[in-house]
């Protein structure tokens, strides 16, 4: 009778790959909603600082991979890792310690209506801890000062412009100053001016925040624009200026095609490449 | 094709069963753990409480009234115009009052729940509150269940007391019956097992009107169309379920207390 090794012990991502452990992996994540497949296979890592961005058609499985990350879809087959925690097979309860981690920014924001800006930005803190209000409050008006919408903190969501929605958004989920922030389709519907000064958002709270961050979107153009800049802080104020090429190498761009990935690479391999599925969307 | 239609209308009815039980049960387990968010139960009872207490109120004395109405037309062919009295109480008491605040209630309150819920599902609220570490059964479901379940009783015993009142004013005014004749009558007609049952039968139906609703909202989907889908599908299941509980709960109580 052969001797019946011990199981492994589960290994944690830190072991694994030691202090510079990716903050959220997949590894081979499928999903399909009845006979759609949505997912196939999908495995990737985000490096803590860094930035995915997902481009892909509509449907193309992109916000998908949001949900995912947040607890929000299970999948059918795949591991899912949330900075070192395995998270699809967790259960709701635990869900909600792992989303401390993390900060999402919804199409559209989804804003809660009936809130102020200053209860929407400070929703979580107000809910979910016993911080004290003065600290809450002093806490929102900062937040709403590093984006710039300080003047607007009494107004309701429905006061504000498509922009300025999407801004107080990102200002909602960085309060709780989350280790990485998943932005949904942030600059759609919003003309270039409003758009460039959302991404400005995306690059500052990456580089002066060192927010990993994973943006699923389908603009090119911002896409790039948050992949090849970079901001930094001079005379106390902040500058955002191109990224020179180590910093836009942190930024990664993976492609969807029918819920499998067809590209990952760097924006200049993306620019680069000869695949004929990639030019179309390109041009 | 028949067969493939009931089958999958089949599954769909025992899919919703399912998860509307799993719901109910998750909110009523979630009353006696935390966090529970006290200030949206005070702002809930408030919402449902005194928001509908102007149609429970009209409500509860027309009927009463053309209740006293009709019983007392009829009533006078016997010479019995003296006991309208005992038809308004036992009929307001026992099963108009419940019922009827009870539909109002699904009315007002469970349209405006499924459209907020619905509303707050197409536009990625839910999926918000959930990122942002709040579970939408505690904040949002549980506040409403509580305050729909010990709401709808308090209305009940507003619109039978306004209901009483409506039917004085008819038996007094029009069928020249003597108040105190008409409030003796009332008295007479009530026993206590009555005013129990008139009393427990509500807290059942406020629980399955919000829960319905509740319930209908957070299965929304298809933008707007589907808001206004969840909408009306609230107010019709809420209706036909007010009705039904209302059977099985009367015939129940009939067993244990008479």
């Amino acid at each position: 009778m052969s001797p019946v090794a011990d199981p492994l012990p589960p290994v944690t991502l830190e072991e694994a790959f030691g202090p510079n452990a990716p903050v959220v992996m997949f590894d081979e994540v499928s999903l399909a909603f009845d006979d759609k497949v949505i997912l196939e296979q999908v495995s990737f890592t985000l490096l803590r600082g860094h930035t995915k961005i997902f481009l892909g058609a509509s449907g193309a499985g992109k916000s998908t991979i949001l949900k995912l990350i947040l607890g929000l879809l299970k999948p059918d087959s795949g591991v899912i890792w949330v900075y070192g925690e395995r998270i699809d097979n967790m259960s709701e309860r635990d869900l909600l310690h792992v989303r401390d981690s993390l900060g999402m920014v919804f199409q559209e924001g989804a804003l809660f209506d009936s809130l102020t800006v200053r209860e929407n930005v400070g929703f979580k803190l107000l809910e979910e801890t016993k911080m004290p209000l003065p600290e809450v409050f002093a806490r929102v008006e900062e937040v709403l000062g590093f984006i710039g919408l300080a003047e607007h903190i009494d107004k309701m969501p429905s006061e504000l412009s498509g922009g300025q929605r999407r801004r107080v958004a990102i200002a909602r989920a960085m309060t709780a100053k989350p280790r990485i922030l998943l932005y949904d389709e942030p600059t759609t519907g919003l003309d270039p001016i409003t758009a460039i000064t959302v991404n400005e958002e995306i690059i500052k709270l990456r580089d002066l925040e060192n927010v990993s961050s994973i943006v699923v979107t389908h603009q090119l153009r911002d896409a790039y624009y948050i992949a090849e800049h970079a901001a930094h802080r001079a005379d106390g104020r902040v500058i955002i200026e191109r990224a020179d090429e180590d910093k836009a190498e942190e930024a990664e761009f993976i492609m969807l095609r029918d819920g499998r990935i067809c590209f990952e690479g760097s924006a200049g391999a993306l620019r680069a490449s000869p695949d004929p599925y990639l030019r179309a969307f390109l041009s | 094709m028949l067969k493939v239609t009931t089958d999958n209308w089949l599954k769909t009815a025992v899919l919703e069963m399912q998860e509307y039980v799993l719901l109910s049960l998750r909110a009523i387990r979630y009353c006696f753990s935390s966090p529970f968010y006290f200030r949206d139960v005070v702002e809930q009872l408030e919402e449902i409480g005194i928001g509908s207490l102007a149609v429970v109120v009209l409500t509860g004395f027309f009927t009463g009234a053309v209740l006293a109405l009709q019983s007392g037309f009829t009533l006078d062919q016997f010479g019995a115009r003296s006991m309208v009295g005992r038809l308004v109480s036992a009929s307001m008491v026992k099963e108009l009052g419940p019922v009827l605040t009870a539909l109002m209630v699904a009315g007002r309150v469970g349209s405006g729940i499924a459209a907020e819920l619905g509303s707050m599902m197409v536009t990625d609220q839910i999926h918000a509150l959930r990122a942002l570490g709040t579970d939408p059964v505690r904040k949002l479901v549980v506040p409403r269940m509580l305050a729909g379940t010990f709401m709808v009783p308090i209305l009940t015993v507003i619109a039978d007391g306004v209901g009483i009142l409506g039917g004085w004013a008819i038996t007094v005014g029009q069928l020249r019956v003597a108040s105190s004749v008409y409030w003796n009558s009332v008295v007479d007609a009530l026993y206590i097992q009555d005013v129990w049952m008139g009393l427990i039968k509500p807290f059942f139906l406020g629980f399955v009107i919000v829960s319905v609703a509740c319930h209908v909202g957070l299965r929304t989907s298809g933008g707007t169309q589907g808001v206004g889908r969840a909408t009306t599908n609230a107010v019709v299941a809420g209706s036909v379920a007010v009705l039904a509980v209302d059977f099985f709960v009367t015939k129940l109580l009939f067993m244990l207390m008479y």
